[in-house]
C-alpha cells in the first residue's frame, strides 16, 4: 500500500510539472507572435514630462526584424523627421538641415523624441528568447488575463538590460507587462499593456506605456492606431537615399 | 638709541645678516604665495561668474535641483517679463539669461555625411543685441584664436582645439545635434565663424558658443532660458549683498510650491564654490602661519646664537650697571628693526616676483585637466594692497618672537658671577 502511495504522489507531481510549459517555450511563442514580416503601422506617441505632455504620430514600415522605417508626420515641428534601421544601423534624417545623421555609440542611449524609449531600445531583437534565458517564476492574473510570470536573465553581455520580468498572457502568448532591470538589479524601465486588438490573426498590443524609471514624468504612451500586416512595401525604401525623399 | 642700534646692526653685519637673510626669505615667500593665492581666487571667481555661476543667479527651482545635469526641460519661461521686473528690481545690475546645453557637434562632408564629430557643451549668451554685455563678460576678442566674432544669426565660436580635433575651419558648417526642451531630437547647421581660446581645459576640449535666439529656436526654447546670471555693475562679486539679494528675492516666492518658481542663488553656493573659496582663505591664513612660526624658531635659534656669541658684550654691559630689562628691551629693538629691514627688502623682492607672475602666468593645465570647477590653465598672481603689508606680520612678529624667547637668557646671568667670567 505505502508503495502504491509513492508511486501516485510522484505521478501527481510529473503530471503538474508537465503542465507547466518551460520559460524558453513559452517566450519563444511570445515572440511568434510579435515578429512578423512586413507591416504597415501608423501610431501616436503622448509623451508624459514632467512640465507637459506633448503628442507625436508616426507612419513606419517594417520588414521582419532588421529593417524599418519610420517618418514623423506631426507636429510641425517634427513633420518630415525620418528614421532608418539597417540590421543593427540607425540613421535619422532632419529635413530643416537636409542632414543624414548616424545615430551610433553613446546616442543610441538617448530618448527617442523625447519620449521614455531609447534609440537602443528600438534596436533591440524582437525575438527575446534569442537573447535570454527563461524561467517561469509564477502565474499572476493581469488585465483579467491569466499570465505566466517569466524571468529572463541575459544570455550575452552586450545586451541593454540584463535581465527582465515579463507578464505573458497564458493563451494569447502576448507579453502584457514587462521590467527591464540592470546588472545590480536596478529596475531601469517598465512596460504596461493597456489593451490589446487582434489583427489579422495576431495578437497586438493596441495601447503599451512605456515607463523610463530614472525619469521624472508620467512615462510614454504608444498607442496603435492602424496596423497592416504583409503589406507590401518597395525595397528602395529601405534604403539611405529614401530618407531624403 | 634707535640711531645707536641701528649703526650697530650696519656696522656689525655678523650680528644681523643671518637673521635678516632668514627674514627677507620668509618674507618673499609670504608675499609671493599670498599673492598667488588671491591670484588664483580672483581668476578661478571672475572665470567662474563669467561663464557659469554669475554673481547671482535665477533658475527654476526644479532646473536648481538638478543644474548639473543642465535640465533644460526645466528651465525658466517667460524670461523677458522676467529680466524685466530682475532689471527694475534690481537697477544698476546686469542681467544676462544663459542657455547650456550638451549634444554632437557633426561635421559633414560634401555629400552631407558624417565627416567628424564630437561632443559638445555649448553655451548660448545674447551676442547681438547692443545692450548686450556678453562679449565683454567672456572676453570673446581677447579669446579668439582664428575667424571672427559671428555677426549675424547662425554663426558660431567653438574652442579651437575642438575645432582642430574635428578639423573644421572658420566658413564651414557645422551641425549641432541636441535635445529640445521638451526631449525631441534637434538638429541645426551653424556657421563656425571662428574659434576660441578659453584657457580651460575642459571648455577647450569640447566648448561652442552661439547666440541666444539662435539656440532658443534650435532647443525649443522660445522665451526661456535656463538660468539668468546676474552681475554687479563693478563686475567685482561682493558676498554680503549678493546674499542679501538671494535672500529677499527668495523670500517673494517663498509662499509658492511650484517646482518651476524662480528662485536666486549666489556664487558661493554654485559648483562647490564656497568649499574651494573657503580653501583660500584657510590657505592664506595657514601659509602666513607656518611662515611665521617656522622663522620664529629659526630666528629664536639666530637669537640664542647670538647671544652666545655676544656672551661677553651683554656681559660688560651688565657688569657696567646696564639694566637686564634694558639690555633685553635693546635686544628687542635691535631684532624688530631688524625685521622690519627684512620684512622692506623680502616685500619689494616677494611683490617684483608677484608683478612678475601676475603678467606672465604659471601654466598649471595638467594639474587642472580633471578639475571639477572651472580652474584657469594658466595661473596668475594678484597683487593687492593688502600684499604690501602681509610680509610684515611674520617678518616682524617672528623676529620679536624670537629675540624674546632668545633673551630670556639675559636674566638668568647672576651679577656676582660676571667678573669671574668676564675673566675666562
Amino acid at each position: 500500500m505505502k508503495k502504491v502511495l509513492i508511486f501516485l504522489y510522484f505521478l501527481f507531481i510529473s503530471a503538474a510539472a508537465a503542465q507547466i510549459p518551460s520559460g524558453n517555450s513559452i517566450l519563444e511563442k511570445a515572440d511568434q507572435n510579435e515578429v512578423s514580416g512586413n507591416k504597415i503601422i501608423l501610431s501616436e506617441m503622448t509623451i508624459h514630462a514632467r512640465r507637459a505632455s506633448r503628442s507625436l504620430k508616426a507612419k513606419s514600415w517594417v520588414q521582419g526584424k532588421e529593417r524599418a522605417f519610420t517618418e514623423y508626420l506631426e507636429p510641425a515641428r517634427e513633420k518630415g523627421t525620418k528614421m532608418l534601421k539597417l540590421g543593427d544601423q540607425l540613421w535619422t534624417y532632419s529635413p530643416s538641415t537636409d542632414r543624414i545623421i548616424s545615430i551610433s555609440g553613446h546616442m543610441l542611449r538617448q530618448s527617442v523624441m523625447g519620449s521614455d524609449l531609447s534609440y537602443e531600445d528600438m534596436m533591440e531583437d524582437p525575438e527575446l528568447h534569442k537573447l535570454y534565458e527563461a524561467r517561469v517564476v509564477g502565474e499572476e492574473t493581469f488585465l483579467d488575463r491569466p499570465c505566466w510570470v517569466l524571468e529572463l536573465t541575459a544570455k550575452g553581455v552586450d545586451i541593454a538590460y540584463y535581465s527582465r520580468k515579463v507578464w505573458v498572457d497564458k493563451e494569447r502568448f502576448v507579453l502584457l507587462k514587462e521590467d527591464r532591470y540592470a546588472k545590480g538589479g536596478k529596475l531601469l524601465k517598465t512596460l504596461e499593456v493597456k489593451s490589446v486588438i487582434r489583427v489579422q490573426e495576431r495578437w497586438v498590443q493596441n495601447v503599451v506605456v512605456f515607463k523610463d524609471v530614472l525619469k521624472t514624468g508620467e512615462g510614454t504612451e504608444f498607442k496603435i492606431e492602424s496596423i497592416d500586416f504583409d503589406a507590401s512595401i518597395p525595397e528602395t525604401l529601405f534604403s539611405k537615399a529614401s530618407l531624403r525623399k | 638709541m634707535i640711531n645707536f642700534l641701528f649703526k650697530g646692526i650696519i656696522r656689525d653685519r655678523s650680528r644681523s645678516l643671518f637673521p635678516f637673510l632668514i627674514v627677507i626669505a620668509g618674507v618673499i615667500l609670504t608675499v609671493f604665495v599670498y599673492c598667488y593665492i588671491k591670484g588664483g581666487e580672483t581668476l578661478i571667481i571672475r572665470l567662474n561668474a563669467s561663464y557659469l555661476t554669475g554673481h547671482v543667479k535665477v533658475m527654476t527651482k526644479a532646473y536648481a535641483q538638478e543644474s548639473d545635469q543642465i535640465p533644460n526641460d526645466l528651465a525658466l519661461t517667460g524670461i523677458e517679463a522676467l529680466s524685466r521686473e530682475l532689471e527694475k528690481g534690481y537697477p544698476g545690475f546686469i542681467w544676462a539669461p544663459r542657455i547650456r546645453f550638451g549634444g554632437l557637434l557633426d561635421i559633414p562632408d560634401e555629400k552631407g555625411e558624417t565627416r567628424a564629430q564630437g561632443p559638445v557643451l555649448g553655451l548660448a549668451v545674447n551676442l547681438f543685441s547692443p545692450a548686450s554685455k556678453e562679449v565683454k563678460t567672456l572676453d570673446l576678442k581677447k579669446a579668439l584664436v582664428r575667424g571672427r566674432l559671428p555677426e549675424k544669426q547662425g554663426e558660431m565660436l567653438i574652442s579651437d582645439e575642438f575645432a582642430q580635433k574635428l578639423k573644421v575651419e572658420p566658413g564651414e558648417t557645422a551641425t549641432l545635434i541636441s535635445s529640445t526642451m521638451y526631449g525631441s531630437m534637434s538638429i541645426n547647421n551653424f556657421i563656425v565663424a571662428g574659434t576660441l581660446r578659453f584657457g580651460v581645459t575642459a571648455m577647450d576640449r569640447t566648448a561652442m558658443i552661439a547666440d541666444l535666439a539662435d539656440i532658443q529656436s534650435a532647443l525649443d526654447m522660445s522665451d526661456a532660458a535656463g538660468e539668468i546670471l546676474g552681475f554687479f555693475g563693478d563686475s567685482i562679486y561682493h558676498r554680503e549683498k549678493a546674499d542679501e539679494m538671494a535672500v529677499s528675492f527668495n523670500s517673494r516666492y517663498k509662499d509658492q510650491t511650484d517646482e518651476f518658481r524662480p528662485i536666486m542663488v549666489t556664487l558661493r553656493n554654485q559648483n562647490s564654490l564656497s568649499a574651494l573659496l573657503d580653501q583660500f582663505s584657510y590657505a592664506t591664513g595657514v601659509i602666513t602661519g607656518i611662515f611665521l612660526v617656522a622663522m620664529s624658531l629659526v630666528m629664536w635659534n639666530a637669537g640664542l646664537l647670538g647671544n652666545l656669541r655676544r656672551y661677553g658684550e651683554i656681559g660688560v654691559r651688565l657688569a657696567i650697571g646696564e639694566d637686564k630689562g634694558h639690555v633685553y628691551r635693546s635686544m628687542i629693538y635691535e631684532s624688530l628693526m631688524i625685521g622690519f629691514l627684512g620684512s622692506v627688502a623680502g616685500t619689494a623682492v616677494g611683490l617684483a616676483i608677484s608683478y612678475y607672475v601676475q603678467a606672465k602666468g604659471i601654466n598649471v593645465s595638467s594639474i587642472v585637466k580633471n578639475a571639477a570647477v572651472m580652474i584657469p590653465t594658466v595661473m596668475r598672481a594678484r597683487v593687492t594692497p593688502f600684499s604690501y603689508f602681509i610680509g610684515f606680520i611674520p617678518g616682524l612678529l617672528a623676529t620679536l618672537l624670537g629675540a624674546s624667547f632668545s633673551g630670556i637668557g639675559i636674566y638668568k646671568r647672576q651679577t656676582s658671577q660676571l667678573f669671574k667670567e668676564l675673566e675666562t
